[in-house]
């Protein structure tokens, strides 16, 4: 101990810690800090994306990311819940991604973190799904590139309904029958997710509403809507709906393990269910919610943006051209090879095998029938508000009414705030 | 050894530098040393805890959406918003339900625990480790498996399981707030993750009363159990028992791991301060101002409930607090 103590005088530790200084340009070849792993030479560039369910989309990610010769590109593949938490946050620091995936929505654009990326896409916006086009669209300019959509509709299991003599429903009322004669000792009728959040904006298209109208006003708080919510509640209460299953509506497993006979979900999982279940499984609309209503499906999807206060935005919106415009084999296979999705780019879409017969052809219908795209100027802080009137009346208990007119104070801010 | 003379007297071989020798330069000097063991320790305080207070109320008098370098100066708005926010006024009758059960509770139980293992003759050690590993366990993990694997809601579910021996249907424990299920499952993965680590506080409470005086007391008739406990172990226990309700009345303040990972947070009930202020600044809301202003006022309230706290129980008077 001594004669270590000895050995280590002050110039010894000054040389030490010099050595150390001079390796960490080395060591930072080796640590996982989302930028290693590219072919390219030259800049770095990261890239984020939430933890897709389906295997092999991580990889899939990887492999096209080391393909381009541009950049070296490294991926965060962020497995928790709060994605866009960990992505709101990370865009405040000087160690923000160059280049992630979200959804469109104005308070980015008018915050000044995304970049428009109207020149890389304009010479193939005839390409594009135009709703798509519509949703990542303010003030003219195009501020992101969809990656795929991703349709949300109901799956069952056939053999079921046939055996408890019930018809794929129509209506809220009928889905709400349906879930009580489906019901069994070991069997719940109907699985919406443990929280019900993935049908609240469903449940206002499919009663005639619209989250916003076309002036940017709240156009959700109709009777229609309250008393969707209410038969809801009622739906809650009665026993027949799959609560605190292990994992949310976006996972299959509900249905596959045979918790539910209906089970609300993304077309990603259809693959999953196909080869769990068979044919034994069809798919239907969010139903009419009351008289003057439609069936509605809620085109989700993730699309790619430019971080704007990024230190290499030209190499990141080049790479995303590479990437999400010029290469349509890994736009192809991104959509299609994993879980399910909707090509955005209607030329990949049309000539998507996998989406041209048997169920997927039938979810592809349904998306086209009924489909409802994301709006730009509806924010998360919306989606939030949206969420407390599905807690507060539905799982709660309280007034739809008192819940929609909490909604609608909060709401109410978030416009003011965005557009005065 | 080598030094032993012809005379065969040992003389011990001269030391390089006399200890009593006093030091030169800095390393000398008491002052520089002081900084150099403390200025790290303080650097990193006034970097990582000071500048983001700082920042925080600064940030308060702020309209700070999606920044944290705002510019439109608001004064007092965001406080306005955040106590007319029923959200948050809500978590605070949230916390005061939650502090008043668990922080008895926590006490009595690891007092008890305490007083078992600390009575135990053979495999003392390894009780008292049995009940302190909790204590390493994340809150998160245990959270998750409190949700996933023990309370949730189907029919394989650990507690559905038992519930199901005695004809009772499947419960939705988490996501059902009637009845309030919920509380079932926060407070019991608290009462498993916290009191392992208070009761080794008690027990070296325990250790450090004097024998003389549980002597002294069977001598005056003390009945052993019950009376000594009341009258000589209990009063001997108050300055730990004051620091440990202390503690566990600030951990109850900063509860919020257990609750975002089980009640979620798309939830309106069972919110703490911490998991409001959480969805307001980081979450959904990136409303930075509204957030720190609900942080000045959640740090007010802490200050004043321990201040509080402190002045009943007579928490730092020493000597006379026994």
């Amino acid at each position: 101990m001594s004669a270590m103590s000895s050995n280590w005088d002050r110039r010894s530790v000054l040389r030490a810690a010099a050595g150390l200084a001079a390796l960490g340009p080395l060591a930072a070849c080796g640590g996982n800090n989302g930028r290693g792993g590219g072919s390219g030479s030259g800049k770095s560039l990261s890239q984020y994306f939430h933890a897709y369910g389906e295997p092999g989309v991580e990889q899939a990610v990887k492999k096209y990311a080391s393909a381009y010769k541009g950049a070296n590109v490294g991926t965060q593949w962020i497995t928790s819940n709060d994605y866009e938490t960990k992505l709101f946050a990370a865009l405040l620091t000087s160690n923000a991604p160059d280049v992630f995936e979200f959804h469109p929505q104005i308070q980015m654009v008018k915050s000044g973190q995304v970049a428009d990326l109207s020149d890389i896409i304009n010479p193939v916006k005839d390409d594009f799904n135009p709703a798509d086009i519509t949703s990542h669209t303010y003030d003219g300019k195009i501020y992101g590139v969809r990656m795929i959509d991703d349709p949300q509709f109901f799956f069952y299991r056939k053999s079921m309904l046939e055996k408890a003599k019930v018809g794929v429903p129509t209506t809220l009322e009928e889905l709400i029958e349906a879930a009580a004669k489906l019901t069994t000792s070991k069997v719940k009728g109907l699985f919406l997710g443990n929280d019900l959040h993935a049908i609240e904006a469903p449940l206002i298209w499919s009663a005639g509403a619209e989250p916003l109208n076309a002036k940017n006003e709240i156009a959700y708080h109709t009777d229609a809507v309250a008393a969707g919510l209410g038969q809801l509640r009622k739906l809650f209460t009665s026993g027949h709906l799959l609560l605190d299953a292990p994992a949310d509506y976006w996972d299959p497993s509900a249905i596959t393990q045979g918790l539910c006979a209906i089970q609300f979900c993304g077309m990603w999982a259809m693959p999953a269910m196909q080869k769990a279940l068979g044919d034994d499984l069809g798919v239907f609309p969010f139903p009419k919610v009351g008289s003057n209503g439609r069936p509605s499906v809620y085109n989700g999807g993730w699309s790619m943006f430019v971080n704007a206060k990024g230190k290499n935005v030209d190499a990141a919106k080049e790479y995303v051209k590479w990437l999400w415009i010029d290469q349509k084999k890994y736009q192809e296979d991104f959509a299609t090879s994993y879980g399910f999705h909707i090509p955005p780019r209607t030329s990949i879409a049309a000539s998507a095998d996998k989406l041209k017969s048997g169920l997927p052809a039938e979810g592809a219908k349904l998306f086209t029938d009924y489909g409802h795209f994301d709006n730009i100027s509806w924010t998360q802080a919306m989606w939030s508000a949206l969420d407390a009137v599905i807690s507060d009346c539905v799982r709660k208990g309280g007034s739809p009414e008192a819940a929609l007119d909490k909604a609608d104070k909060t709401i109410n801010r978030e416009l003011k705030k965005l557009f005065g | 050894m080598s030094t032993t003379t012809t005379r065969g007297v040992a003389r011990p071989a001269p030391a390089k530098a006399s200890p009593a020798r006093p030091r030169r330069g800095l390393r000398g000097n008491p002052t520089f040393n002081f900084w150099l063991f403390t200025g790290p320790f303080l650097i990193g305080l006034v970097i990582f805890v000071f500048v983001p207070i700082g920042w925080s109320i600064w940030l308060s008098f702020f309209e700070a959406r999606f920044t944290v370098t705002p510019s439109h100066f608001i004064g007092f708005d965001n406080y306005k918003q955040m106590l007319t926010n029923s959200d948050f006024t809500g978590s605070l009758l949230t916390f005061t339900v939650f502090a008043a059960f668990i922080v008895p509770t926590t006490w009595a139980l690891s007092l008890g625990l305490a007083l078992l293992v600390n009575r135990l003759r053979f495999m003392r050690a390894f009780f008292r480790s049995v009940f302190f590993i909790p204590t390493a366990c994340s809150y998160v993990a245990a959270a998750l498996i409190w949700k996933m694997s023990i309370f949730n809601g189907v029919r394989f579910g650990l507690a559905n399981t038992i519930v199901g021996w005695f004809g009772v249907e499947n419960i939705a424990w988490v996501s059902n707030p009637s009845p309030p299920w919920y509380w079932l499952v926060i407070l019991t993965v608290r009462l498993w993750l916290q009191s392992g680590f208070y009761m080794i506080l008690f027990i070296a409470a325990l250790q450090n009363i004097p024998a003389e005086l549980y002597e002294a007391a069977a001598i005056d008739g003390a009945k052993p159990g019950w009376q000594t406990f009341r009258f000589i172990t209990l009063p001997q226990l108050r300055a730990t028992s004051t620091a440990v309700i202390l503690l566990l009345l600030i951990a109850a303040y900063q509860a919020f791991d257990e609750f975002f990972n089980i009640i979620g947070n798309k939830a309106t009930w069972g919110q703490t301060p911490l998991m409001v202020l959480y969805k307001t600044a980081i979450g959904s809301g990136q409303d930075y101002g509204a957030g720190s202003a609900g942080a000045v006022i959640l740090t007010v309230l802490i200050c004043m409930v321990t201040l509080l706290q402190g002045k009943i129980m007579g928490f730092g008077r020493g000597e006379e607090s026994k």
